[in-house]
């Protein structure tokens, strides 16, 4: 997900869906994956092309892990926190991000390069531990590997492999 | 190769599920096209989904000259023409990684073995798993040649109460973890009459440590979706709604295809005949919620609403989606409603027990040899599961608890190894099918962390709506957080005594929100500490009396120390902890000051001459 290409405008992103609350959660998607997070102009554009009180849009935004309200980083490391990760110790991967990050699940790094959260569960256990970076899996993982991934990531500005 | 001098291709398979790209099977298929392209030749390469064996990955099939194919586990891109040279060339077989050879109606190679007799595949029984890591799971005329979508052709062909018979007369269970009688489902649904009615797939697999459901769906799309057209006639239907968790991309974008083929081969409408059926499908991106797996709050996800349960009844199956009656069914459970309607109830309830019939998938992960998706029938021992299959504890370690059915399941200990798996042989133990993951913990899992990650899971992803469930598993979490907490950080002693106060309550405390929580997430969020607190209540005890973590897994109960005669002084230690609590002189003994210490391990990581112990 390189944020190099120019952003589509919201309006005609969204104009394709017909105008009821069953399709909200849909196009909180759209635009979040066009954007990267639901901004408050965001949000209230949405509220008025639904004919619905940006208080609801609020509700169902917060209720699911997916939807950020905050912009994430260029690179988005989400470390699977499941069973079988957890087992296989994925509190070592955190661990291991957090230190080499300097911050915090859920937020971003100052230079918005890195953003750091957690997952529950990526549905891929038997490659455990794993991590989902900018939608690519990665599998079989200690604290080394990952904080060799995150140099070469910080060295070159960007997800290299 | 005479094949190919004729201008016939050869033809590849690489599993490309998540788990085998995640392994690098996208690289070993531009490998396979490099070696293709450097001979000048046209190689055939069918992406399927994974076969189960996800130790293997990535894994790739090589059909001969002669037709078998034979399958390679572990292949990187650099092996990758190694193996094809091998096989299609010298015609040598035998080589690093063989898995054994598909029974496909050609005369097996002599020398080679089936890929049914692989220790890992013998035990098992392949009704649902059929197709999966077999056949490209985005043509039709794959699904097709294998059997598929006579399910639907003899379903459409009978009249709709006796499809339900059929299914009913089978015994499939609902596989998604109540164990609801499937075809009693339907049967409800039949009889609320209106002119709208749903099917629902519940595709939102969030219990950690689970992925049946994005095996099925990205290895044999169709059997799931003939399953809903099945559903849909037999409930008289139109419209069917497919709701994927966002985390599975792959799965989604498959089913957005296959359901796009569907309608251009006008296989969703069958106007003629005395039983027209018309049927529209749609997938329903899920945002990240636990609690949607939950019918009720499946359906308000979908309205676009919070999700968030309501109390039953009304059932679904009479005011469901949009108030109109709907039934929800998990994915595996639609894949063997194709398979039993194509075949017949009476070879899947051959299968199985008395009250739980056919076969059930399993995600074998953890701490096992042999992690990956397997699929065997109802009644089969856990200890056949673990060992025979999963090849058991992988590093001399010992077994120490399966845990099953994720955060609403229990850990079963050693001692009850011999456990039959059937919904209700797995309450008798206080643990729940649920969809089926089965993670192994050896003896470095600690009990009371397990029991915590699950609170702390359920913690993050009750809905709020029922108190018990928001506000008790809350409390529940914080005495499980105590308990595996220093004493140090507790700031007077009025706060240990309520500290054990809380401890005592524990107990009771989840008993109360298994009783009264609204739904099922409420209600069985207490069983990873009920059922740990039954089998290892000694392991409980160690942390609360002696403050102790047998398996060193709690880092707050955890003390570092240096052995003065090990240590040689090399500094190490001291310049990578990360707070300074290491002092010493060079070349002399070292020594940990334990206030300073956050039990980061990392000097114990560090040290060449094994001087750090912990306790």
């Amino acid at each position: 997900m390189e944020a190099t290409k120019e952003a589509r405008p919201i309006g005609d992103l969204i104009s394709k869906y017909p105008k009821t609350r069953e399709n909200l959660i849909s196009i909180l998607q759209e635009v979040q994956a066009e954007y990267g997070y639901l901004s408050r102009e965001s949000i209230t554009t949405i509220s008025t092309y639904l004919n619905l009180p940006s208080s609801k849009i609020f509700g169902v935004a917060t209720f699911y892990n997916q939807f950020k309200l905050k912009a994430p980083g260029r690179i988005q490391i989400a470390i699977c926190r499941g069973t079988a990760c957890h087992v296989k110790g994925s509190l070592n991967l955190l661990d291991a991000c957090r230190q080499s990050l300097g911050i915090e699940v859920g937020e971003t790094s100052r230079d918005g390069l890195f953003s750091l959260e957690t997952v529950a569960c990526l549905g891929c256990c038997s490659i455990a531990p794993a991590m989902m970076v900018n939608g690519k899996f990665f599998g079989r993982l200690d604290k080394k590997r990952v904080e060799s991934l995150v140099e070469t990531w910080r060295a070159a500005g960007r997800m290299t492999e | 190769m005479n094949a190919n001098a004729q201008g016939a291709t050869c033809k590849v398979f690489i599993g490309m599920g998540t788990c085998g790209l995640a392994t690098g099977a996208a690289e070993v298929k531009t490998a396979v096209e490099k070696w293709a392209a450097a001979r000048g030749e046209k190689v055939d390469i069918t992406a399927t989904g994974c076969i189960g064996y996800c130790k293997a990955e990535p894994i790739m099939d090589v059909v001969t000259e002669t037709g078998q194919r034979v399958s390679y586990g572990n292949v990187t891109p650099e092996v990758a023409g190694f193996i094809l040279d091998e096989v299609l060339v010298r015609k040598n077989y035998k080589l690093d990684g063989l898995l054994g050879q598909f029974k496909n109606g050609k005369a097996p190679l002599a020398g080679i073995p089936l890929i049914d007799e692989h220790p890992y595949f013998r035990k098992q029984v392949k009704y649902v798993l059929r197709n999966c890591g077999v056949i490209d799971p985005e043509s039709i005329a794959d699904y097709r040649a294998q059997g598929g979508f006579k399910g639907f052709e003899r379903a459409i062909a009978m009249t709709q109460a006796e499809v339900i018979k059929e299914i009913t007369a089978s015994g499939l269970r609902g596989r998604g973890g109540s164990g609801f009688l499937t075809g009693k489902k339907w049967e409800l649904a039949l009889q609320s009459k209106n002119d709208k009615k749903y099917v629902l797939c519940n595709a939102d697999e969030g219990d950690p440590g689970a992925f049946m459901d994005r095996s099925i769906l990205e290895g044999d799309t169709y059997a799931v979706l003939e399953g809903m057209m099945i559903a849909g006639y037999a409930i008289g239907a139109n419209e069917g709604i497919i709701y994927c968790r966002a985390e599975y991309p792959l799965a989604i974008e498959r089913i957005k295809k296959a359901i796009e083929l569907l309608k251009n081969e006008g296989l969703l409408e069958h106007p003629v005949g005395p039983h027209a059926f018309s049927f529209t499908l749609r997938v329903k991106m899920g945002a990240g919620a636990f609690v949607c797996g939950e019918e009720t709050a499946l359906m308000a996800s979908v309205e676009g609403r919070r999700g968030m349960p309501r109390p039953r009844p009304p059932f679904p199956s009479v005011e469901g989606l949009f108030q109109k009656p709907s039934i929800v069914n998990n994915v595996e459970t639609l894949a063997n409603v194709s398979h039993i309607m194509g075949e017949g109830a009476e070879s899947f309830s051959a299968m199985g027990t008395q009250n739980s019939k056919g076969t059930k998938v399993f995600a074998l992960t953890g701490k096992v040899a042999n992690a990956g998706l397997v699929e065997v029938p109802m009644g089969m021992t856990l200890r056949e599961v673990v060992f025979d299959i999963g090849g058991g504890i992988p590093g001399g370690k010992a077994f120490k608890a399966v845990q099953i059915g994720g955060p609403s399941g229990g850990c079963i200990p050693s001692e009850h190894l011999d456990i039959k798996i059937d919904y209700e042989s797995l309450k008798t133990v206080g643990a729940m099918m649920g969809s089926g993951g089965l993670v192994v913990m050896d003896e470095d899992t600690c009990m009371v962390d397990m029991a915590r990650y699950f609170t702390a899971f359920i913690t993050s992803e009750s809905c709020g709506k029922c108190i018990p469930c928001r506000e008790g598993t809350q409390r529940l979490y914080e005495i499980l957080d105590s308990i595996v907490s220093p004493y140090a950080k507790m700031a007077d002693e009025e706060e240990n005594l309520l500290r054990f106060n809380r401890v005592l309550n524990m107990e009771g405390l989840a008993q109360v929100i298994k009783d009264t929580s609204l739904c099922g997430l409420g209600q069985s969020a207490p069983n990873p500490v009920l059922s740990t607190l039954r089998f290892f209540r000694k392991e409980y005890e160690s942390h609360i009396y002696d403050r102790k973590c047998p398996a060193h897994q709690c880092k707050g109960l955890l003390t570092y120390a240096i052995d003065t005669n090990a240590c040689t002084g090399c500094t190490l230690c001291a310049k990578k902890c990360p707070t300074q609590a290491i002092v010493g002189e060079k070349k002399k003994a070292h020594y940990i000051v334990d206030e300073k210490c956050i039990r980061c391990g990392t000097c114990h990581d560090v040290c060449r001459f094994s001087a750090v112990t912990v306790n």
